[in-house]
């Protein structure tokens, strides 16, 4: 049902039982707020998006406040912009006064809002909260001295992620945000996805950065700097550089890497279609005796670590197959180090992701051979436009490159990787060409594409039924896991990845994006695809040249010694 | 310790997400304090995550997550002891005794507690150990009662 309310003297059409910021939101007038978040449910924690409503004594915050029939409302009067000032001003009354060091620096809400609503003095000055800085994690900092509490870490956590990994804690002016039994955030049950980083408005969660230590490897005479980079970041960069969303800057990227002294640069797409070739060889083995499905994707990190801690029941299910990182990582030390007679030692190997879980996942023991790292540190998009602003490069006038032999040629298969549903896309291509000897009719599986939740796709190869399921985020997955163990989801491939949309959506990806940009990064991709040349992995030169020159063929001994893996349950509090 | 709580969780079987606080209150009762394996019990029966349960239960004064000491010490923070100086009070024996508002001591023998208010504001400020109260305190006072309690 519709009906009319006044705003601002203005007359705007609502629907029953929404709130009144949704509506005002719809109708183009904004309020600012700094815990409310589209699909999760409103706390009115913030209380900055208040708005005067006619007969009300009090100021509603219209986050939490469903909209009524012949409502008046006004979203800017003097009343309300002071009352706003005032709760910005509190906030920063406690506030740690580092915004030029601060993570965030430039892309806070805070901050925004404070430039807003020209607060320029500190009228109100608190004590300041002392908090320890939670250094733990690999990937995600935790800094409650600049939490303002909005809870939206909180929501996103539970609702979104269904890890639940915090809360809050005590009460009043004590309260801080923390994990069960106030654990440092490594050893709680956080899969080091970055929806929190992502969310947070303040610099009070971000990513562990390690661009000293990137910094210190190339000044490094001695060592030789490799770095890889995933798919999802050529399509996301250059919104950082005010270029337009999900341009593709792939060459741009590789011309900038070697200006800043990288000595090799490889394409992780690369190692993405070694992973769909080793992926196949998996399902055709079980394919033969028909047991042992579903096999569930792991090359997500995040979801990875999610099912050691909530579902270590499916470990066996999990593909063997290492992340398309850790796979050219490991190829990098082990195979190209000797053939450029270079000593493993003395490379180090640099991976850009669009992901904070990557961080967790480059030193796990698992990814490791005789104690030397696969990949040394992994630094995100974030980081590589510092890296780049920070080493002066003019990337709007630089001239594209390629990427290094051997692993620089990609498929546009393994460049699907980056979005949700591309993998099994990328996997499904090869397959077919395995299971029939024949290429699919049309490499496009739309069925495969824009998927929300989790869905059921039942796709024909051969003759045969080859059921994929797609898991766009992990909002319900406990359902899909369920349903896998009791065996009522008869799936032969589960592709899950830990954020919605896939690595383009990733925890290190840039700040400040909408779901346009979002969206605009997946086209991006899957316009790669069109124009490519090569469009499935096995059709990659440079893979079948390092299976004759090193690996054999898919599922040998040497591969599985380089490119597999398995995980054990993870104990930690639920 | 764990089967207790298992015995006591049976009581619950039926019960949802709105009994968690009585549940906590009985373990609490029982065993004298939440521990870790109480918080995932409960988890696990309730099907919560242990970091909803342990940001209720630090949300209310009456739960703690150490077990008692042979002494508790509870100092009453109710607006009139307030008035009266507990927060110099509160300081002095967590000094002196090396510990935090909510903790005990490593030997297991003190333990000390905020409480809101324990009703005897004409007396205050006031403090109760094991249950016996010492009322009207001066830093003199509370000196004193210290050094009964642990010696020099």
């Amino acid at each position: 049902m519709q009906f009319n309310i006044e705003v601002n003297n203005r007359i705007i059409e609502v629907r029953k039982g929404e709130t009144i910021l949704s509506a005002l939101f719809r109708n183009g007038i904004k309020v600012p707020t700094l815990c409310n978040m589209k699909d999760l449910s409103p706390t009115g924690a913030c209380r900055i998006c208040v708005v005067e409503v006619e007969g009300k004594e009090n100021l509603v915050t219209s986050c939490s406040y469903p909209v009524e029939e012949s409502m008046k409302i006004k979203t800017h009067s003097p009343r309300v912009v002071k009352a706003r000032k005032t709760l910005v001003e509190l906030l920063l009354s406690n506030h740690p006064d580092d915004c030029l060091y601060c993570e965030r620096n430039g892309c806070c809400e805070l901050q925004d809002l404070a430039i807003d609503l020209n607060i320029r003095e500190r009228r109100i000055s608190g004590k300041k909260s002392r908090h320890k800085l939670d250094l733990s994690s690999p990937s995600i900092v935790r800094d409650p001295a600049k939490c303002i509490l909005c809870g939206r870490c909180v929501r996103v956590c539970d609702e979104i992620q269904s890890v639940s990994t915090l809360d809050f804690l005590n009460r009043g002016n004590k309260t801080i945000i923390g994990t069960a039994m106030a654990r440092d955030l490594n050893f709680s049950s956080c899969i080091n996805c970055g929806r929190c980083v992502m969310v947070c408005p303040t610099g009070a969660l971000h990513e562990h950065s390690y661009l000293d230590e990137v910094l210190d490897s190339l000044n490094n005479s001695s060592l030789q700097v490799v770095v890889q980079y995933g798919p999802a970041v050529t399509v996301s960069l250059a919104e950082e550089f005010g270029i337009k969303s999900g341009k593709d800057i792939t060459g741009v990227i590789n011309a900038a890497l070697r200006k800043i002294g990288f000595t090799h640069i490889f394409d992780t797409a690369f190692a993405a279609d070694l992973a769909v070739m080793e992926t196949v060889e998996v399902i055709m083995q079980k394919l033969e005796t028909g047991e042992g499905f579903p096999i569930i994707s792991s090359c997500c990190p995040a979801w990875v670590k999610y099912a050691e801690q909530f579902y270590p029941e499916v470990l066996s299910y999990l593909s063997t197959c290492k992340s398309p990182q850790q796979m050219l990582g490991s190829i990098i030390k082990s195979y190209y180090a000797p053939q450029q007679n270079i000593n493993p030692n003395a490379i180090y190997s640099v991976a850009i992701m669009p992901c904070l879980a990557k961080k967790f996942e480059a030193q796990r023991e698992e990814m490791t051979h005789k104690a030397i790292s696969d990949v040394d540190v992994v630094i995100t998009t974030r980081e590589l436009s510092r890296l780049i602003k920070m080493y002066g490069i003019d990337i709007h006038n630089i001239e594209p490159q390629t990427s290094d032999t051997p692993f620089g040629a990609r498929s546009s298969a393994g460049k699907l990787f980056g979005t949700s549903g591309g993998t099994a896309e990328a996997i499904l291509r090869t397959l077919h060409h395995r299971i029939t000897g024949k290429e699919l009719n049309s490499l496009k599986l739309q069925d495969l594409r824009s998927v929300s939740g989790i869905k059921e796709i039942p796709i024909k190869i051969g003759g045969k039924v080859f059921k994929v399921v797609l898991a766009n985020g992990l909002t319900g997955i406990e359902k899909l896991m369920e349903g896998i163990q009791n065996k009522s989801i008869d799936a032969h491939f589960v592709e899950i990845m830990a954020c919605p949309g896939g690595c383009v959506n990733g925890g290190g990806q840039p700040f400040k994006s909408g779901e346009k940009d979002i969206r605009a990064r997946i086209r991006s991709l899957y316009e790669v695809d069109e124009v490519d040349n090569i469009k499935a992995s096995h059709k990659n030169p440079l893979i079948n040249e390092l299976y004759e020159n090193f690996l054999e063929k898919p599922g040998s001994d040497k591969a599985k010694q380089q490119l597999h893996t398995c995980y054990t349950k993870r104990d930690v509090l639920l | 310790m764990e089967n207790r709580i298992e015995i006591l969780l049976d009581k619950y079987s039926h019960s949802r997400r709105d009994s968690l606080i009585p549940i906590l209150q009985d373990i609490q009762e029982e065993v004298g304090y939440l521990s870790e394996e109480a918080i995932i019990l409960v988890g696990k029966h309730l099907e919560m995550p242990t970091s909803k349960i342990y940001g209720l239960a630090t949300f209310y004064n009456q739960f703690r997550f150490e077990p008692k000491g042979t002494f508790h010490i509870q100092v009453c923070h109710g607006t009139a002891c307030h008035m009266l100086g507990a927060v110099s009070i509160i300081d002095f024996i967590e000094k002196r005794l090396k510990i935090k508002a909510g903790q005990t001591s490593r030997n297991g023998k003190y333990s000390l507690e905020v409480v809101p208010c324990i009703g005897a504001c004409s007396q205050s400020p006031v403090i109760s150990i094991n249950g016996e109260y010492h009322s009207k305190l001066t830093a003199e006072r509370i000196k004193q009662i210290l050094i009964d309690l642990i010696g020099e």
